[in-house]
């Protein structure tokens, strides 16, 4: 299992156009992902489920630890941050 | 509104309908345990209907099949709308994208599967359970752009059910068993069209003790609670629900105890009922002999017979809008005619009190509004609205005139303001007689005409007024919202509402008192005749007649039987002198709990 913590950092936090994309590309590896929340509630979805991701309420700022398991985990992790680093094609 | 949230982890799917307490305005009074239909704006009711065990695949098909078609409208539509605009502008294509990726997302999918392969439910309650669950979880959150995906939720369902249910509408009118009706708000098409004998309490979302669903249900002397904020949302249909109209609370999927309680309250309720029908024959009459009238308000022709079980002397006011509301075109003078006929061979020679068409702002179906007004309660509305168009006002007027050679009828104009207004009026009576008479339909010449006092203006002028007409009936409930200048269906100032406020006893003591100066009868029709905490104020006043919905005349009637003309005359005197609406009613309260203490 391979996991990494990122920051949301898109203006409206992990709204419906980049949990969608998140899922997309989630949805195109074999490996399970999982994405967990800290704080007062912490919660953990399935990060190929986008009806979960928004039940994250990940506004901006909002630190999510992505975790990736499966044959193609390493793969899978990269693509994932990378949509984080490049705030979803966003401004 | 419920605080707890489920965690949409893994435990996510694991549902259990736990037991929730809401509160609510108790607008008619009476608990009753029943099974749920929820309708939502649309009008779509989704029963909890089990499937037979060898169904489960098929309602798996239908709903896998629910779900390609609502995906499927879903690509056209973002088509046609990036085909129009060129490019994607707005982000719309956005929106759909996502409604179809939660069509597609699995977790979802199989918690709808699981509910149907698991419970035996029907596609429809599958999906209404599951989606209504989701929507939970998202009013729960704090930021707004994540709670008002909500919307988005709705939208799924809704979809999804249209393509489920493929546009067939269940309607109340064909109900097998009994149920309690969860709505947003009750329109007045829908109660039209409800199966009464199955219908046992309502829950809204909306509404004040005067709303339209508050009127109906005591109508009916059923239980209802409203102002419940989001109950459409947090109950499913075929959900167990408790609706203690006496409490204002409504409480979804009781446990055990909660159900044993209310059993037993329920029981009781019942005796008193009992104790107060023995009531039912006898006279309205004080200790000291005095007598008054106590008459029932209705909405339909049938309410009559429900009144008269009650204990009523007659229809002190009968509402006619629901003629008009009923169906989606206006009534023909047949249609009216028909309605009055029923309505007089079941009153039987007491007096019925025809209103004629009082259709608000408040009261209006999307499909008859025409352009909306800015300032409706001010605007085109009742004996105004006829008055623009005499060809309708004509109609019912006609089958008024001609129903009155069936029985005691009596007419009544709504809102009237100016003494030209009700000139003007009875002009228009005046040409129907004339052309009754020239086609030699025959009618009661002598039918007696009144009016509502329901504007100032109309109790400052009353003694101009009283000598036009033949009776006065107050009608508080739009005289309280016009002197206080309150609207009673906007929650945040609804509790400004209140007809112990001096300003309103003085003008309902001031047009009792044109009344008699004048010898025409004055009658209450508003809300405040049917509740007890007024009776002995009403009395003291001087009124003779009470009309109030049928289950609230065995009460009335018990106070007015336990006290006397003097007693109730000072209790008047007394609240005269009061500067304030608190004292009002807390003296009120006093004097009435000492005739009947479990009232309040």
């Amino acid at each position: 299992m391979v996991s990494k913590d990122v920051t949301v950092s898109n203006e409206r936090g992990l709204h419906a156009r980049p949990a969608m994309q998140f899922v997309d590309v989630a949805n195109t590896f074999q490996s399970d992902v999982t994405v967990a929340k800290d704080g007062l509630e912490p919660i953990e979805v399935d990060g190929k489920s986008v009806m979960q991701m928004i039940t994250l309420e990940a506004t901006k700022g909002t630190v999510l630890n992505v975790k990736a398991q499966g044959d193609d985990a390493e793969a899978a992790l990269k693509s994932l941050v990378e949509l984080f680093e490049t705030k979803f094609g966003e401004e | 509104m419920s605080a707890y949230r489920v965690p949409p982890t893994a435990c996510h799917l694991a549902y259990f309908a736990s037991m929730e307490i809401k509160k609510g305005i108790g607008v008619s009074s009476g608990v009753v345990i029943c099974t749920a239909v929820v309708l939502d704006a649309e009008d779509l009711l989704i029963p909890k209907r089990l499937v037979e065990a060898e169904q489960i695949p098929r309602e798996i098909e239908r709903f896998d099949r629910a779900v390609a078609d609502s995906i499927e409208d879903l690509g056209k539509l973002k088509d046609s709308l990036t085909l129009h605009a060129g490019e994607d502008v707005a982000g719309v294509g956005g929106i759909f994208d996502f409604h179809m990726g939660v069509l597609r997302d699995k977790v979802l999918l199989r918690q709808i599967t699981d509910e149907i392969k698991k419970n035996r439910a029907s596609a429809e309650y599958a999906v209404s359970t599951v989606m209504r669950r989701s929507a939970n979880t998202f009013l729960a959150m704090t930021d707004r752009y994540f709670s008002e995906r909500v919307k988005d939720i709705h939208d799924i369902e809704r979809r999804l059910l249209r393509n489920l249910i493929g546009q067939k509408h269940e309607d109340l009118l064909h109900l097998t068993s009994d149920v309690v009706v969860i709505a947003h708000d009750l329109l007045p098409s829908q109660t039209a069209a409800l199966d009464r004998n199955h219908v046992k309490g309502f829950a809204s979302d909306v509404g004040g003790r005067t709303s339209h669903t508050a009127i109906v249900a005591r109508a009916m002397g059923i239980p209802a609670v409203v102002g419940l904020g989001n109950i459409t949302s947090e109950v499913s249909g075929g959900d167990i629900v408790i609706i203690d109209g006496t409490r204002g609370v409504v409480i979804v999927n009781p446990d055990a105890e909660q159900l044993v309680e209310h059993r037993e309250a329920r029981k009781k309720q019942l005796e008193l009922g009992k104790e107060l029908a023995d009531l039912v024959d006898l006279p309205a009459e004080t200790l000291d002999g005095h007598i008054v009238s106590l008459q029932a308000n209705i909405e339909f022709p049938e309410d009559v017979d429900d009144a008269l079980t009650q204990g009523a002397q007659g229809i002190g006011l009968y509402r006619t809008e629901f003629l008009y509301l009923a169906s989606d075109t206006e009534p023909t003078e047949e249609d009216h005619f028909e309605a009055y006929a029923n309505a007089l061979r079941r009153v039987g020679g007491r007096p019925l009190v025809i209103r004629t068409l009082d259709l608000g702002a408040d009261k209006y179906t999307t499909a008859m509004a025409q352009s909306p007004e800015r300032n409706p309660f001010l605007g085109d509305r009742s004996i105004r609205m006829c008055l623009h168009d005499i060809p309708m006002f004509k109609r019912q007027l006609r089958a008024v005139m001609r129903s009155s050679v069936l029985g005691d009828v009596r007419i009544m104009f709504p809102m009237i303001c100016t003494i030209m207004e009700l000139r003007q009026a009875k002009m228009v009576l005046n040409d129907v007689m004339e052309e009754l008479e020239d086609e030699g339909v025959p009618f009661r010449r002598e039918t007696p005409v009144g009016m509502m006092v329901e504007v100032p203006a109309a109790v400052i002028q009353a003694d101009q007024f009283a000598k036009e007409v033949n009776f006065f009936s107050i009608g508080t409930n739009d005289l309280i919202q016009y002197t206080l200048a309150v609207d009673r269906t906007n929650e945040k100032v609804a509790g400004l509402f209140c007809p112990a406020h001096p300003a309103v006893l003085k003008l309902v003591r001031d047009t009792i008192r044109s009344g008699a100066r004048n010898s025409i009868s004055v009658s209450v029709c508003g809300e405040m005749a049917g509740d007890p905490l007024y009776t002995l104020l009403l009395l003291g006043l001087g009124l003779n007649t009470f009309s109030m919905s049928g289950p609230d005349i065995p009460e009335v009637k018990k106070i007015i039987r336990s006290t006397t003309m003097e007693h109730a005359r000072q209790v008047a005197r007394r609240v005269m002198s009061f500067d304030s609406e608190r004292q009002v009613m807390h003296f009120l309260r006093e004097e009435t709990r000492k005739i009947i203490p479990e009232a309040f």
